[in-house]
């Protein structure tokens, strides 16, 4: 029902790099991990929460940051809770 | 449900004091450059007023009080209620309540207690004093609200140093015979009482030599037992999935139109998570109330406080949507209408 349910990576790229506005557009890829992201740290950890939450409606736990590595892992959380 | 709503209640002031002490968080030198402007823009904090050493909230509160008092020209003998809501009290006993009174010259024949409780604190102690002000018939009713909690922080805990700043407000209240309406909706998940926590000093764990100890909890979060602990991202989860649906739910059950609230006023914690909860229910920006910027999080005086930061768009016949939410974990959400626009102000303590 939700047009958010077709979840693809390429927009979830898109979104995260607007959101973090130091990083140039382009620059990160599906494997990429997000402690490769330059000056990544647990602010960082807040902002994506809030674009999950608002964009997908789905929430984060702290279980799932720790668990997660690169922006791929991120996708696969997301799909499968969409 | 902890819900109710009274007719006939005025708010004749607000006022708030703050230490005349600022620390910017531009000048923590824990964080890198970057992190500290990706603090003030996400987090929200740049500025805070810190208390000196021996400066208690009753400090702050008491002198808000006085300089109200001037203001509305109460008669002080007419107070017949004071409640103060904080949890950084002057002594482990006796509570502040019966201290401010005797203070504040007030009758010995007024009603005075604690209520220990931080973010969600005001918006409890509003329904607390509603309640007793129509069930009792009183006329007259103080609200303190307010905490020091940057003395509970550890310089060396990234996680909580930057974000608290210190606050004290005092609110007076009165009946009348008005038919505005005040609604509230109040309540409580201790199951989350890890989220916000000091967890040394008291009857479950008792100070010892170890309580002061700091230690290395995580990269960036050293700390002692005495300290403050914050679980950021349980607390941002809450407040970001929690906190909007129950505004919705009350907005709802009371038929409350969104256009028609002048000012949307949540409690100062973090400028992403507000935003968040903002963007999620739908109000405008101009509709919501800031103060966080400039004071961080003020525990329960952050609502207070950010109506006198914003005294220009509080106005006579104004409707307020009030939500205080966190420690505990416990929430509250209050309709306020204002009959007259409440006389507001902000003083520096020295």
């Amino acid at each position: 029902m939700l047009i958010f349910n077709i979840v693809n990576v390429k927009e979830l790229i898109e979104k995260l790099e607007e959101e973090f506005d130091e990083v140039e557009s382009g620059s990160i890829k599906p494997e990429t991990e997000f402690t490769d992201i330059e000056n990544w740290g647990s602010m960082h950890a807040l902002i994506i929460i809030a674009l999950i939450d608002m964009e997908y409606d789905v929430t984060l736990t702290g279980q799932d940051l720790k668990g997660m590595k690169t922006v791929m892992d991120l996708f696969g959380i997301i799909k499968d809770r969409t | 449900m902890a819900d109710f709503s009274v007719s006939g209640l005025q708010i004749a002031g607000i006022g708030c004091s703050i230490p005349k002490q600022e620390i910017s968080n531009y000048d923590y030198d824990l964080l890198e450059e970057n992190e500290k402007k990706l603090l003030v823009k996400t987090i929200g904090v740049e500025t805070r007023r810190v208390a000196s050493k021996g400066t208690t909230t009753t400090d702050l509160a008491i002198d808000a009080a006085e300089k109200l008092f001037v203001e509305t020209k109460w008669d002080k003998e007419s107070v017949d209620l004071i409640v103060v809501v904080t949890q950084s009290r002057d002594y482990y006993l006796p509570s502040v309540g019966p201290i401010v009174q005797d203070k504040l010259g007030l009758s010995t024949k007024c009603m005075a207690f604690d209520v220990g409780l931080g973010c969600s604190g005001y918006v409890y102690g509003l329904s607390i004093v509603a309640s007793m002000l129509k069930g009792a018939n009183w006329k007259r009713a103080i609200l303190l609200a307010g905490d020091v909690s940057t003395i509970s922080c550890s310089y060396n805990d990234k996680s909580t140093y930057p974000l608290f700043g210190d606050a004290g407000s005092a609110t007076f209240i009165e009946n009348t015979e008005s038919g505005n309406n005040w609604i509230f909706n109040l309540n409580s998940d201790g199951s989350g009482e890890d989220a916000i926590k000091i967890t040394h000093g008291c009857l479950r764990n008792l100070p010892n030599e170890e309580s002061f100890v700091e230690k290395e909890r995580a990269p960036g979060v050293t700390r002692a037992d005495l300290h403050l602990a914050l679980d950021g991202l349980e607390v941002f989860n809450f407040s970001i999935t929690t906190i909007p649906k129950s505004i919705k739910q009350f907005l709802e059950n009371y038929k409350l139109e969104q256009d028609n609230i002048d000012a949307f006023v949540m409690h100062q914690a973090n400028l992403l998570m507000n935003e968040t909860i903002r963007k999620k229910l739908k109000f405008t920006p101009d509709q919501t109330l800031y103060s966080i910027k400039k004071y961080g999080n003020t525990s329960s005086a952050s609502i207070p406080l950010t109506i006198c930061n914003n005294e220009g768009q509080i106005d006579k016949g104004d409707n307020m949507l009030l939500s205080g939410f966190g420690v505990g974990l416990s929430w509250g959400n209050a309709y306020i209408e204002l009959d007259e626009k409440p006389i507001t102000m902000i003083s520096d303590f020295d």
